[in-house]
């Protein structure tokens, strides 16, 4: 049987992969459901088992794709490359309405700034504190810290070794999970309990799941104003990412 | 059609894509400079624009709505696909990246929310 299926599996990779995809966030959001209550957001959960399968996969070929390495999984590999990456990420721009931008004023775009800023600055101390001395793989950990996408994008334009981009997504999945979290149980010290705090929240933190995450844990009502905010992030981070960013820490190293 | 909404979207990552090349050959640099977020403010000025023409319907729309609603999963198999078993010795660097940036920028939300702040904008939502 397995005679047949592993080369209908390798011919038909892409499919291969959404099935296999669909099967692992399935199971995610059950686990997020069932042990965290779903505290920890089922899209968290998601990346978590993948990037586990990364290395049960790493682990298995001794290769530099995670599971793409094993034949029959190299469909992911092309699912989660930098063509569909980049399609689909553009997409989540659909989510943002420019009227309501223009609202936000000038403090949501300075926190925009100020949060990509501060991660970069964040993640680049502590790259430069765990012996990274490049300008690349220190602008790739501090885009990590800015949130996970940032980080590969920024890692993939650069051109940064593929051990620093897992870094940098783990760094990303870090803060993702702790925003998730943690934003309940900080909501009330930091006043967020109205619209325009939750845009700056969301301008600061920038990591779109984790906010609305943590969002959707303490009043839904709020979760598209902060998700705004946190989608133009990415967006800007990607930006100034590879570009002011790199050129700031290049300068500075 | 659900195709002009994606192809819409084509339209704005390759012309995204094509901008942050020209930019980072401007610069010197053999690479690629913010040609995803170009094309996300590219998509946004362009529906816009086409929304408020009524030039966007529906089903057009759907085409790009598909592709933003799959982004989840490609992020997961992106992260199923990366060189995690390299990265596992820094495993420490990780977790004190992520956690400092959030602490970091979580002090900073009520120090902006102070700013520029006026009655009407900050009621509770009922």
């Amino acid at each position: 049987m397995i005679k047949f299926i592993e080369p209908l599996l390798i011919e038909y990779s892409l499919i291969t992969a959404f099935a296999l995809i669909g099967l692992l966030v399935w199971i995610s959001y059950i686990l997020s459901g069932r042990l965290t209550r779903g505290r920890v957001h089922g899209s968290a959960v998601a990346i978590l088992l993948g990037l586990g399968l990364a290395y049960a996969g790493g682990l298995v070929t001794e290769g530099k794709k995670g599971l793409a390495d094993i034949p029959a999984f190299a469909g992911v590999g092309l699912m989660g490359g930098a063509m569909l990456r980049d399609f689909a990420i553009v997409a989540t721009a659909m989510g943002v309405h420019l009227g309501e931008l223009r609202k936000t004023g000038s403090v949501g775009v300075l926190s925009l700034f100020t949060g990509i800023l501060v991660s970069f600055i964040m993640g680049g101390c502590v790259a430069w504190a765990f012996g990274f001395r490049d300008a690349v793989s220190i602008t790739t950990l501090g885009a990590g810290a800015a949130t996970f996408i940032v980080g590969p994008v920024t890692g993939t334009a650069l051109g940064a070794s593929s051990e620093v981009i897992a870094l940098s997504i783990a760094a990303g999945l870090v803060k993702s999970i702790l925003v998730m979290i943690g934003t309940p149980w900080v909501a009330r010290s930091i006043g967020l309990n109205n619209p325009r705090t939750a845009l700056i929240f969301g301008g600061l933190m920038g990591t779109t799941s984790g906010v609305a995450g943590g969002l959707a844990a303490t009043d839904p009502k709020l979760v598209p104003y902060g998700a705004m905010t946190a989608t133009f992030y990415t967006g800007l981070g990607c930006l100034l990412g590879p570009s002011v960013m790199y050129f700031l820490i290049r300068s500075i190293v | 059609m659900a195709i002009y909404g994606t192809a819409l979207l084509s339209f704005c990552l390759l012309a995204g894509l094509l901008a942050g090349k020209l930019l980072g050959w401007m610069l010197g640099m053999d690479g690629n400079i913010g040609g995803v977020g170009i094309a996300m403010l590219l998509l946004v000025l362009l529906t816009d624009r086409l929304k408020r023409d009524g030039a966007l319907p529906e089903p057009s729309e759907q085409g790009i709505l598909f592709w933003s609603s799959i982004y989840i999963p490609v992020i997961v198999a992106m992260a199923a696909s990366q060189n995690v078993r390299a990265a596992i010795h820094g495993g420490p660097a990780a977790i004190l990246a992520g956690l400092l940036a959030t602490l970091a920028c979580c002090a900073l939300v009520p120090v902006y929310a102070r700013i520029g702040r006026s009655q009407d904008d900050d009621s509770p939502l009922p």
